[in-house]
C-alpha cells in the first residue's frame, strides 16, 4: 500500500452541533493529496468548523476522520507537526516584526537552528518581504498580512494546509498573486484545503464541496460540477427585464432568475423544451421574447442549483 | 517539554513588551508610586489628634494633668474654651476629634478617688477611638468613650505601658515596605499574566497556536517566565527605595527575601494563569483579578492585625498567598529571622504554587471547544 495514493484527508459522517446548533451535518469529504480543494458556502455553513474539526481544534458530535492517515482527534498532536493552518483571522503577533513572526513559528515547529535561518530568508525573499523585514506585522496592508501568515503556516514544509477563508479581505491583485502562491505550493507537492465564498477563486480549484448550512450539497470537479446543470441555464434577453424577472419566477419549473447587464440568467429543473416554452407563453404580455437559448453553466448557477433544492424540499417537508 | 519552544515563547514575550509601552510603565512605576503613597501619606498610627480643652477647675494639679496628656503627643491642643458643652459642639463640628473637659470640683472628685477628668472621643472614626482610649491608661482619667464600658480588670492608677519591639518609633513605613513588596507584586503578577494570555486569545494568536506542536506546558511556562524577571525586578526597586528613603532595614539575609518574593512571585503567576483559563476577555481578567486583590489587601495583615479578626476571616486569608509571605518578609527584614525558622508559610506557598500550576494546565486545553 503506497502511502502517498491515500486521499489526504477522509471523513465519514461528520458533524458538529453547539447546543441545539447542528452546524455541520454529517458531511463525507475525500480530499486527494497535491490538489488544491475548495470548500465554497456562504457565511455559516459550517466551513470554519468542519476546518477546525479536520486539523483537530474542535472535537466532532460524530463520525470518523482520517488526516494524513491519523485518526483525529486521537491522533492530533501528531498530525500539528505535519500541518499548516491558517486562521480566517490575521493571528500572527501584530506587534512583533514580519521576521520575528517567521523566526518564533520556526522556532515553534522546532526547526534545526540553521534551516531555521534558511528558511526565514528563503520565504523573506520568495514571499516579498525583504525590504519589509523589520516593519511590524501590524502596520502592513491585508494582503501582506495574509502572505506573512501564509509564509509563517508553510514554514516548516507541510504536506496539508489547511487556509480558512485566507482572502476574505483582500483586494482582487493580491488575490490573484496569493493564489498563485497557492498553486506553487500544490506543484511542490502539498495538499490545500482553502475555504471561501467567492465563485471565482473556487473556480480555480482541482475540486470543490458546496456546503450549505451544514451539509455538503455538491462535490467534484468545477467542470463535472457545471456540465450535470448542462441546458438546465438559459439566457433570456426581453424587453423590460425587470417585469420579465417576476413573471419568469412564476413559471412552473424555474428554480431561480438573476438579471445579467440586460439579460436574463434563468435555473430551470429540466434540460428539456418543456419548461423553455413555458416562458416563452408567459413572456407574451409583455412582448416577445427577443431570444431563449441554453448557455454554459457557471459555478454560481451549480451553487444556486445546490443551494435552492434544498430550500424547496424543506419548504415541502414544513 | 522542548527547550527551543520555550525559548521561542520566552523571547516573543520580552519583544512584545518592549513595544507595549504601557505594560512597561506599570513595571516601574506601579511600585514607585505605591510606595511613596503608602510610605509618605498613609499613617497608622494615629498621633496628634486635633484637641480641645475645658479647664473649669484651673488649679495646679488640673494643668498638671492636661500638660500629662498632651505630653503623650496622641493629641494636641488647638482649643482653649470654657465648658464641657462647647467642647461637644466643636466634636460635632468635627473642629476637634477628643475633648478633655476638667470639672471645677476637679481637686475634691481627685481627693475621693471619683470620676475627675472626662475625655470625649469622636467615636465615628475607630482609629481616634483607639488612639483615645491610651489616653484612658493615665492615672486619674476616667474615658467615657461613646458605647465604650470601662473595663473593669484594668486598674486605674496604673497606666499600661505599650512598648513596640522591632520598630520602637512606631514608623508605618517599617512595617509597610515589607508588606508592600508582596501587595504590588500580587497586583501586577496576577494581572499581568491573566491579561497576557486572554490577549492572545482576543486577538486570535491562541488559535494559531494550538494548531502548532506547541504544548500547553510549553506555552504557560514560557509566558509567565518573563514575569518572574520582572517580578524579582519590582521586588528590588522597592527595596532600594525603602532603604533610600525611609530607612527600613533588612535585619535577616536579603537572599531570604528574594527567597520569599520568588515563593510568592509564582504563586501569584500561576494564579494568573488559571484566571487566564477562565476569563473571556481582557476585563474579566481583570475584574477576576480585583477578586483575588481585595480580600488579599484587607485580609492579609497588610493593613489590619491578623490576629484581630474573626476565626472564618482567618481561614480565609490562610488561604491567600500574601498572608504567608507578608509572614515570611516581616519576620526576615524586621526580625532578623531566617526563611528555615518560618519553614511552614514557605511551604504553604510553595503548595498554592502547584496547586494552580496542575489546575491551570488541566484546564487548558489545545482546543477551542
Amino acid at each position: 500500500m503506497s502511502a502517498g495514493d491515500d486521499p489526504a484527508i477522509r471523513a465519514r459522517g461528520l458533524t458538529r452541533r453547539f447546543g441545539a446548533l447542528v452546524a455541520v451535518d454529517h458531511v463525507d469529504l475525500d480530499v486527494p493529496r497535491r490538489h488544491v480543494y475548495g470548500f465554497l458556502g456562504p457565511n455559516g455553513s459550517g466551513k470554519s468548523t468542519t476546518i477546525r474539526m479536520l486539523c483537530g481544534l474542535l472535537t466532532p458530535s460524530e463520525g470518523q476522520i482520517e488526516v494524513l492517515g491519523l485518526s483525529i482527534p486521537q491522533q492530533a498532536e501528531e498530525l500539528r507537526r505535519r500541518i499548516g493552518y491558517m486562521t480566517q483571522r490575521f493571528s500572527l503577533f501584530e506587534d512583533l516584526t514580519v521576521s520575528e513572526n517567521l523566526e518564533f513559528m520556526a522556532d515553534v515547529q522546532a526547526l534545526p537552528r540553521t534551516v531555521a535561518r534558511q528558511r526565514v530568508d528563503e520565504l523573506l525573499e520568495e514571499y516579498r518581504f525583504a525590504d519589509r523585514r523589520r516593519q511590524l506585522a501590524g502596520t502592513l496592508s491585508g494582503g501582506q498580512k495574509q502572505r506573512l501568515a501564509l509564509a509563517c503556516a508553510v514554514i516548516h514544509r507541510p504536506e496539508l494546509l489547511f487556509l480558512d477563508e485566507p482572502t476574505s479581505a483582500v483586494d482582487p491583485e493580491s488575490r490573484r498573486d496569493f493564489w498563485e502562491k497557492l498553486f506553487d505550493l500544490a506543484d511542490a507537492g502539498t495538499t490545500l484545503l482553502v475555504s471561501t465564498h467567492y465563485m471565482d477563486e473556487a473556480e480555480r480549484c482541482h475540486r470543490i464541496a458546496i456546503l450549505d448550512r451544514g451539509a455538503l450539497v455538491a462535490d467534484g470537479t468545477p467542470a463535472e460540477l457545471t456540465d450535470r446543470l448542462a441546458g438546465r441555464v438559459l439566457l433570456v434577453v426581453a424587453p423590460d427585464p425587470r417585469r420579465a424577472q417576476q413573471v419568469i419566477l412564476g413559471v412552473d419549473g424555474v428554480t431561480s432568475v438573476a438579471q445579467v447587464g440586460t439579460s436574463l440568467r434563468v435555473l430551470v429543473d429540466d434540460a428539456g423544451d418543456g419548461v423553455r416554452s413555458h416562458i416563452r407563453a408567459s413572456l407574451h404580455p409583455i412582448g416577445p421574447a427577443v431570444r431563449i437559448e441554453p448557455v454554459p453553466a457557471s459555478l454560481e448557477d451549480v451553487f444556486v442549483a445546490a443551494t435552492r433544492r434544498r430550500n424547496t424540499c424543506e419548504g415541502v417537508a414544513t | 517539554m522542548n527547550l527551543r519552544r520555550l525559548r521561542a515563547v520566552v523571547v516573543k514575550e520580552f519583544r512584545q513588551m518592549r513595544r507595549d509601552r504601557i505594560t512597561l510603565a506599570m513595571i516601574v512605576v506601579v511600585p514607585v508610586v505605591q510606595l511613596v503613597l503608602f510610605g509618605y501619606a498613609i499613617n497608622l498610627n494615629v498621633r496628634g489628634l486635633d484637641a480641645g480643652i475645658a479647664d473649669q477647675a484651673g488649679t495646679a494639679g488640673s494643668r498638671a494633668a492636661v500638660m500629662d496628656m498632651l505630653a503623650t503627643g496622641v493629641v494636641s491642643p488647638v482649643l482653649e474654651v470654657a465648658t464641657p458643652q462647647e467642647l461637644v459642639d466643636a466634636l460635632r463640628r468635627g473642629e476637634i476629634g477628643v475633648g478633655i473637659a476638667i470639672p471645677a470640683d476637679f481637686e475634691r472628685r481627685k481627693a475621693e478617688g471619683a470620676e475627675a477628668v472626662q475625655v470625649m472621643v469622636d467615636g465615628s472614626d475607630t482609629s481616634v477611638q483607639v488612639a483615645a482610649s491610651q489616653l484612658a491608661q493615665m492615672p486619674l482619667a476616667t474615658i467615657v468613650g461613646l458605647g465604650e464600658a470601662p473595663i473593669a480588670s484594668t486598674p486605674p492608677t496604673r497606666p499600661v505601658s505599650v512598648v513596640a519591639f522591632y520598630n520602637p518609633e512606631r514608623r508605618s513605613a517599617v512595617n509597610i515596605v515589607p508588606g508592600l513588596i508582596g501587595v504590588i507584586l500580587t497586583m501586577t503578577m496576577v494581572l499581568f499574566t491573566a491579561v497576557a494570555i486572554v490577549r492572545e486569545r482576543e486577538r486570535g494568536n491562541m488559535e494559531l497556536l494550538i494548531a502548532t506542536p506547541l504544548s500547553s506546558a510549553e506555552l504557560m511556562i514560557g509566558k509567565v517566565l518573563p514575569y518572574v524577571a520582572i517580578g524579582f525586578l519590582q521586588t528590588s526597586v522597592i527595596l532600594a527605595l525603602g532603604m533610600w528613603l525611609f530607612d527600613v532595614p533588612i535585619r535577616g539575609s536579603v537572599s531570604d527575601v528574594y527567597v520569599a518574593a520568588g515563593l510568592l512571585i509564582g504563586a501569584n503567576l500561576t494564579l494568573g494563569l488559571l484566571i487566564s483559563t477562565r476569563a473571556r476577555s481582557q476585563f474579566q481578567a481583570m475584574q477576576m483579578t480585583f477578586f483575588v486583590f481585595l480580600p488579599s489587601i484587607l485580609l492579609s495583615g497588610f493593613m489590619f492585625p491578623f490576629s484581630g479578626m474573626p476565626r472564618a476571616a482567618q481561614w480565609l486569608a490562610e488561604l491567600l498567598p500574601l498572608t504567608h509571605f507578608l509572614r515570611l518578609v516581616r519576620g526576615v527584614m524586621l526580625r532578623g529571622a531566617s526563611l528555615a525558622e518560618l519553614w511552614i508559610d514557605a511551604v504553604a506557598l510553595v503548595a498554592f504554587t502547584a496547586v494552580m500550576m496542575s489546575a491551570a494546565i488541566l484546564r487548558f486545553r489545545k482546543r477551542l471547544d
